[in-house]
C-alpha cells in the first residue's frame, strides 16, 4: 500500500491508539528522510519557520525534552522549554488554567509530558494548537514507540512477522503500552515478559503472549526490548530486591542465548545497569540498538512536528 | 556405606498406592529396593540387618509440615537436634520448619544455615520454610525466587498472618512465577487482637478476651478471593480450626481453586473446655474451639477438605507458660505425639488407617513437593514401624523435646512408635517394645 496520497488525519498526537497502519508507515517514511538530514553538517530546515513550539514537562526528562527541542529547532521553529519546577503549577494553578494561559500566547505546537494518565488529552481539549504527548502516566508515549519502530525497521528491514519480547516493568510502562499497540498494528508478534506483579491485569487481552519465565519468553525472539525498573519499585513492593530482579529478569548473555542469534537489544533509557540489563550486553555494538534509538528519536519527532503543522503552512496534511 | 535393611513380617501400609498387606521391605543404599507381600527373610542380601516386625505396621515416615524450632535465637526452647530427636521418636522423618526464628529465615543464607545444621544432626530431614516478607513484617516481599533456589520448601510468615491484602495479592502473584507455595496463618489480626481463647460463653465466664471464629473465616475468604485473581498461584492454609473456614475451603476446592489446608492434632482431639482452670498448656493459636467446630474439623478431614495433619509443634519454656493465662505464650509441642493422638480417630472408627496416614505422609509431601511419604520402589527408605494398639501414657519424662508444653500431659493414648528409619538408618528404636 502506498502512503503517498494519504496523510495524517489527526490534529494531535496523543497516542498510538487510533493511528492506522498507513499513518504509522507515513510517519516512519518521513522520519527516514530526516535521519539523513541529521547526519549532515547543515541540519537546518525552515519548515517550521515562524512557528512556536512549547515543551511543557510536568515530569522532568532530559533526553526526551532535548530530543523534542532539537527536532523543533532543526525544522526552524522557535522552541521554548517550560519545566514544571519554575511554572505556576507549583503555585497551585490547575492543569486547565495552565492550558488556557499558554493558549493565550498562541503557540503552534505544545509538547507535553505529565505524570498522570490522560492529562495530556485533557490539556489538548483546552488549547487551539497541536499537542504532542511526550508521555502521560502509565498510558502512552507514542513518539517512543515510533522511534522504536523506526529503529527496528532500519535494522531488520521490516516489522511485520518479527517476534518482539518486551521485558520488565510492563505495569507502570507507557512505553510498553504504546509499543504493544504499534507493533501489533504493524503485524509483529508481541510477547511480554515479567513477574506477575509487574504485569497489568488482563494484559493478554491486548493480543500479546505472556511469559513469567524470561528464558522461555526470549526463545527465538528477533527483538528484545528491555524496560527501565524504577528504583522505588525494587525494594519489596513489586519485586523483592535488585539482586533477585537481576537474577531472574535482568538481560544477560546467558538469557539472551534463548533469543535468535541476531536478536536486537533495545532499551528506552535511562538504563539501570545491573538491574534490568547487564552493562556488557547494553554495550555490545553488534547487538545493542540503544544509541540508534536515541538517534531515531530526533528524526521521528521531526516527522511528527512536520505532519502536525502542515495545515499551518497551507499544505495538505 | 549404609547397611542394607530387610524388614519382614510387617503389615505394610502405603496410603499413596492403597497397599495394606502383610509383607516386607528391603532398603539398599538408603532407598527402597523391594516392597510388597513377596518380600521375605530369604531375600536378605549379605550383611543386611534383618528386622522382624512381628506383625506391626510399617508405613512411610511421617511428614510434619508445620514445626517450630528455636534455632536460631531460642535454643533454650528447642534446638534442631532436640526437635529432630522428638520427631524421630514420633515417627516423623521429614519436617518443614517455620521461619519465625531470630533472626528470621528471610534470606538465602539463613535457609542454607538451617539445612546445614539439620544435615549435621543426622536424624530426620528438615526443610526450612522462608518468610514471605522481609523480617516477617508483612510489608515487602522477601526474595522468593532466590530463597526457593536456596532450598526454601514454601513461604509463610509463620505465626503471623499476612494481613495486608495488597501485599498478599502480590505475594501470591509473585510466588506463582516460581511455582512457590504460599502458606497463610488464617487469622484476621485486627479482629483477633488481644484475644487469648475462643470467643464464647466459656471465655466470658473465665473473664478472658475471646477470638471470634469469624477471624479465621474472614481471612480464609479474603485470601480465597485474592487467590482467584492470580491464575497459577497456590495457597495453603495452616491449622484450620473452624466450621466456617472449612466450609469456605470446601466450596473453593469445588470451584477448582488451587488451595489446600491442614489442621493440628489438638484441633481434632480437644475443644475449648481444656482452657478451664486457666491451663496455659491449652493456649494455642488459633485457639481451641467449640465442640461443634471440632466436629467440623473431623468431618473436614474425613471428606478430604482438610488435606493434611501437621503437629504445629511450638516449644515454649516454663517461663513462657507459668503466667496468668492472658500473658502466657501461645503454642504446644506435638511432633512426638502426633501419631498416637491422631490414631484416636482410627480407634473411634472415624477414619481407616490408610486415609488417616495419608494426611501425615503422602498428602503433606505432595503439597510441599517432597520426595517422601510413599512405600515405593526407589523412594527414600524413610519409614515408621508402629503398633497401633499399644497403650501408653504421655508424661513429661517421655517427651524428647527441650520444652514440655504438651496439651496431652497425663493422657492415655493408643499407638506407639517402635522404630523410625531415615534413608534406611534407624534413628529411633524403642527397646522396651521390640
Amino acid at each position: 500500500m502506498s502512503s503517498e496520497p494519504l496523510g495524517f488525519r489527526h490534529k494531535h498526537l496523543l497516542g498510538i491508539e487510533g493511528l492506522q497502519p498507513f499513518e504509522i508507515r507515513d510517519l516512519l517514511d518521513r522520519a527516514d528522510g530526516f535521519v539523513d538530514l541529521n547526519r549532515r553538517a547543515d541540519k537546518k530546515l525552515q519548515l517550521l519557520k515562524g512557528l512556536t513550539q512549547i515543551n511543557l514537562f510536568f515530569e522532568s526528562s532530559t533526553r526526551t525534552q532535548t530530543s523534542f527541542e532539537l527536532a523543533g529547532k532543526r525544522l526552524g521553529a522557535d522552541v521554548v522549554n517550560m519545566s514544571v519546577a519554575s511554572s505556576s503549577m507549583k503555585k497551585g494553578e490547575t492543569l486547565i488554567d495552565t492550558a488556557m494561559t499558554l493558549n493565550a500566547m498562541h503557540p503552534d505546537v505544545l509538547v507535553v509530558r505529565h505524570q498522570d494518565s490522560g492529562a495530556v488529552a485533557l490539556l489538548a481539549r483546552h488549547v487551539r494548537c497541536a499537542v504532542i504527548n511526550a508521555g502521560d502516566g502509565a498510558h502512552e508515549h507514542p513518539t517512543q514507540a515510533l522511534l522504536d519502530a523506526l529503529t527496528i525497521r532500519r535494522r531488520k528491514g521490516r516489522i511485520e512477522g518479527l517476534t518482539v519480547a518486551i521485558c520488565g516493568d510492563i505495569l507502570h510502562s507507557r512505553v510498553a503500552r504504546s509499543n504493544i499497540l504499534l507493533l501489533l498494528a504493524m503485524g509483529a508478534r508481541v510477547r511480554v515478559v515479567a513477574p506477575t506483579t509487574l504485569l497489568p491485569a488482563g494484559i493478554a487481552s491486548f493480543g500479546v503472549d505472556v511469559f513469567t519465565d524470561m528464558q522461555r519468553g526470549l526463545e527465538d525472539a528477533d527483538i528484545v526490548m528491555m524496560l527501565r525498573l524504577q528504583m522505588e519499585r525494587m525494594q519489596g513492593s513489586f519485586v523483592p530486591s535488585l539482586s533477585e530482579y537481576f537474577h531472574f529478569y535482568g538481560l544477560t548473555y546467558d538469557k539472551l542465548r534463548a533469543a535468535k542469534p541476531d536478536a536486537l537489544i533495545m532499551h528506552p533509557g535511562p538504563m539501570n545497569r545491573g538491574v534490568e540489563i547487564d552493562g556488557v550486553v547494553a554495550d555490545d555494538i553488534d547487538r545493542s540498538a540503544i544509541l540508534d534509538q536515541v538517534e531515531m528519536g530526533v528524526a521521528v519527532r521531526m516527522a511528527v512536528l512536520d505532519v502536525l503543522t502542515r495545515h499551518l503552512r497551507g499544505e495538505a496534511a | 556405606m549404609i547397611r542394607p535393611v530387610l524388614i519382614v513380617n510387617a503389615r505394610l501400609l502405603d496410603p499413596a498406592s492403597g497397599l495394606d498387606a502383610k509383607g516386607g521391605l528391603l532398603a539398599v543404599g538408603g532407598r527402597i529396593a523391594e516392597v510388597g507381600p513377596a518380600v521375605t527373610a530369604a531375600m536378605a542380601p549379605g550383611g543386611a540387618e534383618v528386622i522382624d516386625a512381628k506383625g506391626l505396621c510399617l508405613a512411610p515416615g511421617l511428614v510434619d509440615m508445620r514445626v517450630q524450632l528455636g534455632e536460631p535465637g531460642a535454643e533454650h526452647k528447642e534446638r534442631i537436634d532436640s526437635g529432630a530427636l522428638a520427631a524421630a521418636a514420633g515417627g516423623v522423618t521429614s519436617m518443614a520448619v517455620l521461619p519465625n526464628t531470630d533472626p528470621p529465615i528471610d534470606d538465602p543464607a539463613m535457609v542454607e544455615f538451617v539445612a546445614r545444621r539439620a544435615r549435621q544432626v543426622k536424624l530426620g530431614k528438615v526443610y526450612p520454610y522462608a518468610a514471605i516478607t522481609k523480617r516477617i513484617e508483612g510489608e515487602e516481599l522477601a526474595e522468593i525466587g532466590l530463597l526457593k533456589a536456596a532450598g526454601a520448601v514454601a513461604f509463610t510468615d509463620g505465626e503471623r498472618a499476612l494481613a495486608n491484602a495488597r501485599v498478599m495479592r502480590r505475594a501470591l502473584a509473585y510466588a506463582a512465577c516460581f511455582d512457590a507455595l504460599i502458606v497463610q496463618h488464617p487469622e484476621e489480626p485486627t479482629l483477633a487482637e488481644h484475644g487469648v481463647m475462643n470467643e464464647g460463653p466459656l471465655a466470658s465466664r473465665l473473664g478472658l478476651a475471646g477470638i471470634s471464629p469469624a477471624a479465621e473465616a474472614i481471612m480464609v475468604e479474603r485470601d480465597l478471593r485474592l487467590l482467584e485473581l492470580s491464575d497459577s498461584a497456590r495457597l495453603h492454609f495452616a491449622h484450620v480450626s473452624t466450621r466456617e473456614a472449612i466450609q469456605a475451603i470446601r466450596a473453593a476446592k469445588a470451584r477448582g481453586l488451587r488451595v489446600t489446608c491442614d489442621t493440628a492434632p489438638h484441633y481434632l482431639a480437644l475443644n475449648e473446655l481444656e482452657v478451664e482452670g486457666y491451663r496455659t498448656f491449652a493456649k494455642v493459636s488459633p485457639p481451641l474451639r467449640s465442640e461443634d467446630d471440632r466436629r467440623a474439623v473431623v468431618e473436614g478431614l474425613k471428606d478430604g477438605t482438610i488435606d493434611a495433619i501437621a503437629s504445629d509443634h511450638c516449644p515454649q519454656d516454663q517461663d513462657s507458660k507459668r503466667l496468668p493465662f492472658a500473658q502466657a505464650a501461645f503454642g504446644v509441642i506435638g511432633v512426638q505425639t502426633m501419631l498416637p493422638v491422631c490414631l484416636r480417630l482410627f480407634h473411634e472408627g472415624e477414619l481407616g488407617l490408610l486415609p488417616l496416614l495419608r494426611t501425615m505422609t503422602e498428602a503433606p509431601a505432595r503439597i510441599l513437593g517432597l520426595e517422601a511419604g510413599r512405600l515405593q520402589k526407589g523412594a527414600p527408605a524413610d519409614l515408621v514401624l508402629f503398633d497401633p494398639e499399644a497403650p501408653w501414657k504421655i508424661t513429661e519424662a517421655s517427651l524428647k523435646s527441650l520444652s514440655k508444653n504438651t496439651a496431652f500431659e497425663g493422657r492415655l493414648v493408643e499407638g506407639r512408635v517402635v522404630r523410625t528409619l531415615v534413608d534406611g538408618r534407624t534413628v529411633f528404636h524403642d527397646e522396651a517394645v521390640a
